[in-house]
């Protein structure tokens, strides 16, 4: 029988939302930066306000992110000098090629008016505007002094580029680690409640994935962004002091290239949607047929399962071939229109240089200026791209960081000197949805050492007694106390410190078999482990595994027997020494002779101790001191087993209905809304 | 590996390949002309003032920039056809060969990593084509046609290549594959805080019963520290890539001007030369360090491709025969002879000398504890493994003999963990036989206890499954695979565990309702609750693969102590009644 709440969550951690897949995307060195643009992205609810708090996160950081600014600034201004002043080296040597034409001994302005004399009145126009001296070649001490400053230049350049990274990736990493440790620390504070109404899929998902790629974006914008604008901005600025003529042409290429990658963008997007719909359609088929290997065999389905793959992967051909096709062309369309730019500053440049208008040297420098710019103008578009993607990530981890947090311990714990596990609820009322009342006005004692057997059909609400002695939820009324104490006037630490529990959902962590029977006493010593150990018949299982204690459990913990999990879990529990005892009684899927072994442990870990078991067995139910009957959230009876059997009521019912058998269905009546009433028995 | 598998599944479109490396070719050489057409404007036209050569010249480089744009996208259109063939072949071939094999290999791999392997592994290779053909294809183009043009322009300086193409190439090299590895650490402990926080998440009423919160916190804190080193250690080696690639192409440029300034001032070189020079230098290193971040997906593919070729290279342990036994005469007798199981390498056989007999009409019962090989002996029957030692006959005949088909169309399989495909109730029901009425489907529902529960969906029969059956509770789903052999009408039911969901009055009623039904047919039931079995024809207790009783209940409880200890464990609960 498993019983589970109703708000008691069961998804796997696969059923996260509909969220773009990451598979595809080439990760890491390989993604170019117009593979972003091409993709399409998950887009934010408020990406200004949520922006604003990602950046705020960084506040720490702010020394660092103010000396990242600053050394951007030096490093973009110092690398847009370069070509400019390269070009003034181009100039140079152009002269000195001019100049070595010319005959010694004449004027810069002799020798231009001789060529216009002879007819060359191009050649006239740019001696005039040169700076040539008429029998001189290239002057190679001034060459070699223009050259040493820009060389110079492109190392400062590039070493406070590097420092500006260097520095910036410090932040960042700082930036996600305290935002991971804020959401663990979260993940303590937050009541039960938000895991029961969220699926455990999504919530892993924001801890995880979300932060991951807030991380992947942080890194590449922030740097990138920074670097590009800046770039941009500083080219136009010396493009339009070289030849404003020269830029406004230039310029005339932002929006078209704009235009064409929006274009394309747009379209391959909708390709990419198609071609990750198609995969997750032919992963599914797959998953399917892997996973029911065994019946495509035996039910002869073989051929039909592939002949639907096939048609599934022709599907997936068909998109991503268009997908990628569409993608693939952003690049060449860059690149087509880069030499539509370059075409016509060589041909208007051309013009200008012999028209006298402008030196090669700036001509030079324009080109590159050119090229260098439209790179960091896709590269902004796609940090758009990113940065969309990252802070709508951003926003559902702030989601998780905004919600309500249990209620605090109060500021004066009371503590249970000598704990005997005394229980008592008085008037206890408890729902999960105020609209729903579950438990109503409860009232119960339980003296210490006594077996308590709560009994009830699925749904009564078994599990939720269990979970308020815990204290994983709040009470809405009433109080229940530990030896006389309130349970909320403790800290929920003492509490939960003097209560075992083992539970039916047998949760070990990945760790070796020795950490997981000390979870509750990692203290504890390798004797008391044994000891621990040997009660609960775990050592002989464990001793028979090859690692003995060191045997690490896997997460799927599949290198242990669910019975076997199911002793590790009442070892843990009894190492951890408790005066109080939750057990829940689970029988399903244990083998029979590892059955028997549960039971002996769970009977060695009640003795002397207070103990709530939700029952599912009949000797451990006739064997309890008080026997409670649950039906829909209250108590209908209670008493002891012959008591009840005289009373024929509620418990006879059920004795009758449900312990003619060890096992009762597992049905949890939960898929589909119209089904048996949960509390009726069959028979 | 990734060789062979690119060389067996490319081979269909080497004349795609083709054109794309002639395309390539051909836009390369049209952008490398671009810079030399810019030469000619600053030599012939700006020199001597030419302003008709000048315009002349820029609609030659807008006519080849046409040319390259056109070579460029029909070369992206032949790439991605390639790429995308290659991944759909391969991921069929995968697909195939996984059909083939056994349960044994299936349960060798895993289905999960099968998954992953014919999903993840498949894309990763893929992309590596994409990529080549768009990239790697035009780096070497690009590297070699601009040493040309750049030698064409001028040979003196090419000793400036020889140093600027080597010293990028390996500057980059080494700061990528260092941060490969590191990458590789990093997505690890990437893993790990995932895997502590999945924990955390999936455990958090035994982490808050056992006051652990602090302890938790620590462990993920050690993983957060570690995960931030690796992050800081591969951040900071990235942020290398770009100041290291600007100033070795800038230090080119700086070093082009110095030394062809010498080499123009003494009128070895034209100044137009020496800007195309510029051009040309800056396109090589480019393209070099493109190819340097292609090369190094390649470690990583080749992994992904080792995985695939591991799963085509494995042949199924389970061949159909070269000439199958395509009729029978008989109904259903199974006969173990002698029968043993083992893996391969595994210290003792799964099943050591199993001889048994199962007659139609009959009902066979197996127990056992876990681990006793039940499962294993039921999936001999349909083939799902062979054995590896004595025969197991169907009316006779060897089931390694027999046609497949033949033999799985007799069997009716409901497998220990209950799974339905993704579908309505009504698709699943008819998985082993699509020509099934309605009438059949509900009778068989009737059966299996599962008339109420189909009959009060919304949709009944065309009720949505999901994928697994998770949509179903377990009870529901086992009692559907139970159905879904009903309609097959096989003449051997194997029931494996299938009965462990249902109460006992529910057990006790399919089992009444499923007597006239099998009454012709041969019946094994793996079980683990001792009432289920009690009225079976013969039971065979199971232990570390070994029979250690065999009989009737009655017999059994007298003469096989297993078997009395397995009673006496359920019938403390069950005594009452």
């Amino acid at each position: 029988m498993s019983e589970r709440e109703p708000s008691a969550t069961d998804e796997t951690p696969s059923k996260t939302p509909q969220r773009l897949p990451e598979a595809g995307r080439p990760g890491g060195t390989g993604r170019a930066p117009w593979m972003n643009l091409a993709m399409p992205v998950e887009k934010s609810m408020n990406f200004g306000p949520s922006a604003r708090r990602l950046l705020r996160r960084l506040r720490p950081e702010r020394g660092r992110v103010m000396l990242v600014a600053l050394l951007a600034v030096v490093s973009v201004s110092l690398s847009v000098l370069g070509p400019k002043i390269l070009g003034h080296a181009t100039d140079i040597i152009f002269s000195g090629v001019i100049g070595s034409r010319l005959p010694a001994g004449v004027t810069a302005q002799d020798a231009a008016a001789q060529a216009r004399l002879s007819g060359h009145g191009n050649l006239a126009d740019m001696i005039e505007h040169m700076n040539v001296v008429p029998g001189q070649g290239v002057d190679f001490t001034a060459l070699g002094h223009v050259l040493m400053i820009v060389l110079a230049l492109y190392v400062a350049a590039s070493l406070f580029s590097w420092g500006q990274g260097y520095l910036l990736t410090g932040a960042v990493q700082n930036t996600v680690y305290r935002l991971r440790s804020d959401v663990e620390d979260k993940l303590n504070r937050l009541p039960l409640e938000y895991f029961d109404r969220q699926s455990r899929g999504e919530t892993l998902s924001r801890v995880t994935n979300d932060i991951d790629n807030i991380q992947t974006s942080l890194q590449q914008t922030m740097s990138q962004l920074l670097t590009s604008l800046l770039t941009i901005v500083g080219v136009v600025a010396m493009m339009f002091w070289i030849s404003p003529l020269l830029s406004l042409i230039a310029l005339v290429t932002i929006p078209l290239s704009i235009l064409v990658t929006r274009q394309i963008a747009k379209r391959s997007q909708k390709l990419f949607i198609a071609q990750w719909t198609h995969t997750g359609a032919l992963n599914a088929q797959i998953e399917e047929a892997f996973t029911g290997h065994d019946l495509v065999k035996v039910f002869g389905r073989h051929k039909e399962v592939e002949q639907s793959f096939g048609d599934k992967n022709d599907e997936l051909f068909e998109a991503s071939f268009g997908a990628q096709f569409v993608s693939g062309i952003i690049m060449p369309a860059m690149m087509f229109i880069g030499n539509l730019n370059y075409v016509a500053i060589a041909v208007v440049g051309g013009l200008r240089v012999a028209s006298g208008t402008m030196s090669l040297g700036d001509v030079q420098a324009f080109i590159q200026y050119s090229r260098q710019f439209t790179q960091p103008l896709t590269q902004v578009a796609s940090m758009a791209n990113l940065l969309q993607s990252g802070v709508a990530s951003a926003e559902r981890v702030f989601e998780l960081l905004d919600a309500d947090e249990q209620v605090p311990d109060v500021a004066d714990p009371v503590r249970v000197s000598e704990p005997h596990g005394r229980v008592e609820f008085e008037h206890v009322s408890f729902s999960y949805d105020p609209a729903k009342p579950l438990i109503t006005d409860l009232s119960l004692v339980a003296d210490p050492g006594h077996t308590v057997a709560i009994v009830g059909p699925t749904g009564a609400g078994k599990t939720t007694l269990v979970n308020l002695i815990m204290r994983f939820y709040e009470l809405d009324g009433g109080r229940i106390t530990l030896d006389g104490v309130d349970i909320s006037k403790m800290t929920r630490h003492d509490l939960r410190a003097e209560i075992g529990m083992v539970l039916q959902d047998t949760w070990l962590f990945g760790g070796t078999i020795r950490d997981n029977i000390a979870y509750g006493r990692p203290e504890a010593s390798e004797a008391e482990i044994l000891e621990a150990a040997e009660a609960t018949y775990v050592d002989r299982f464990v001793r028979s595994l090859p690692d003995g204690y060191d045997t690490v459990i896997d997460e799927e913990g599949s290198n242990v027997s669910a019975g076997e999990k199911q002793l590790l879990t009442i070892a843990r529990a009894f190492l951890s020494d408790p005066s109080l005892l939750i057990l829940d009684e689970a029988t399903s899927s244990v083998d029979t002779r590892t059955e028997i072994l549960v039971q002996r442990a769970m009977a060695a870990l009640r003795i002397d101790r207070t103990s709530f078991v939700i029952a599912h067995r009949l000797s451990t139910v006739r064997d309890a001191d008080l026997i409670l009957v649950m039906e829909a959230g209250s108590i209908v009876e209670q008493g002891s087993h012959e008591e009840l059997l005289a009373a024929e009521g509620a418990y006879y019912r059920l004795y009758s209905a449900q312990f003619r058998g060890a096992v009762v269905d597992v049905d949890e009546e939960s898929a589909f809304a119209v089904s048996a009433p949960a509390g009726s028995p069959p028979g | 590996m990734l060789i062979r598998l690119l060389r067996t599944f490319l081979r269909p479109y080497v004349g795609l390949l083709l054109a794309v490396v002639v395309l390539q070719l051909v836009g390369t050489m049209a952008s490398l002309y671009l810079p030399s057409l810019n030469a000619d404007i600053i030599d012939n036209g700006v020199l001597k003032g030419d302003t008709s050569y000048i315009l002349h010249t820029g609609a030659w480089m807008l006519a080849v920039s046409f040319l390259q744009i056109v070579c460029a996208i029909t070369a992206v259109y032949f790439g991605a056809k390639a790429a995308m063939s290659f991944g759909r072949d391969v991921r069929g071939s995968v697909f195939k060969r996984v059909g083939e094999f056994s349960a044994r290999e299936v349960a060798q791999f895993g289905a999960p990593s099968l998954i992953t392997r014919n999903t993840n592994d498949v894309q990763q290779v893929q992309m590596l084509v994409v990529m080549s053909c768009t990239m790697l294809v035009a780096a070497p183009i690009t590297c070699i046609g601009g040493i040309i043009m750049a030698l064409r322009q001028d040979v003196g300086l090419s000793w400036l290549m020889v140093v600027a193409v080597p010293l990028l190439a390996v500057s980059v090299g080494l700061i990528v594959s260092r941060m490969v590895p590191g990458f590789r650490s990093m997505q690890k402990r990437i893993d790990e805080v995932n895997r502590v926080l999945r924990e955390q998440i999936s455990g958090i009423r035994v982490v808050r019963a056992f006051v652990r919160e602090r302890r938790e916190t620590e462990r993920f804190g050690d993983a957060n520290a570690a995960v931030t080193r690796s992050a800081l250690h591969v951040g900071r080696l990235m942020i290398l890539i770009f100041p290291v690639v600007m100033l070795i192409m800038n230090g080119s440029s700086v070093a082009v001007l110095w030394f062809g300034g010498h080499r123009v001032a003494s009128g070895q070189m034209q100044v137009g030369a020496l800007t195309a020079f510029l051009s040309y230098l800056v396109m090589i290193l480019m393209s070099v360090m493109m190819a340097t971040f292609v090369a190094m997906m390649v470690p990583r593919a080749s992994v992904c491709a080792d995985r695939i070729a591991e799963v085509l290279d494995t042949e199924s342990s389970v061949r159909p025969p070269d000439e199958p036994v395509t009729a029978v005469s008989g109904r259903g007798n199974l006969e173990l002879r002698n029968v043993v199981f083992s893996y391969p390498g595994a210290e003792s056989a799964v099943l050591k000398d199993i001889s048994l007999q199962v007659r139609p009409g009959q009902t066979t019962a197996i127990i056992g504890s876990t681990g006793a090989g039940k499962t294993t002996l039921v999936s001999l029957i349909p083939r799902l493994v062979d054995v590896t030692g004595g025969e197991l006959l169907v009316d006779g005949v060897d089931v390694r003999r027999l046609d497949p088909e033949l033999l799985w169309r007799r069997i009716g399989l409901v497998p220990q963990r209950p799974y339905l495909f993704g579908g309505t109730v009504a698709s699943n029901l008819r998985y082993g036989n699509p020509d099934a009425t309605d009438d059949q489907l509900w009778q068989a529902l009737e059966i299996a206890q599962a008339r109420g529960f189909v009959e009060a969906m919304p949709a009944g029969l065309g009720g949505a499954i999901a994928q697994g059956g998770t949509n179903v509770s377990g009870g529901q789903r086992q009692r559907l695979c139970i159905a879904r052999a009903l309609v097959a009408q096989p003449e051997i039911y194997l029931f494996d565990d299938s009965f462990s969901a249902l109460d006992l009055a529910t057990d006790a009623r399919l089992r009444a309702a499923l007597k006239p039904h099998t009454a012709d047919a041969a019946v094994v039931i793996v079980a683990q609750r001792v009432s289920t079995i009690t009225d079976a024809d013969q039971i065979i207790v199971l232990e570390d693969g070994e029979i250690v009783g065999r009989g009737t209940h009655e017999d059994l409880l007298l003469t096989c102590p297993t078997y009395a200890e397995i009673v006496e464990s359920q019938i403390t609960a069950e005594e009452a009644a």
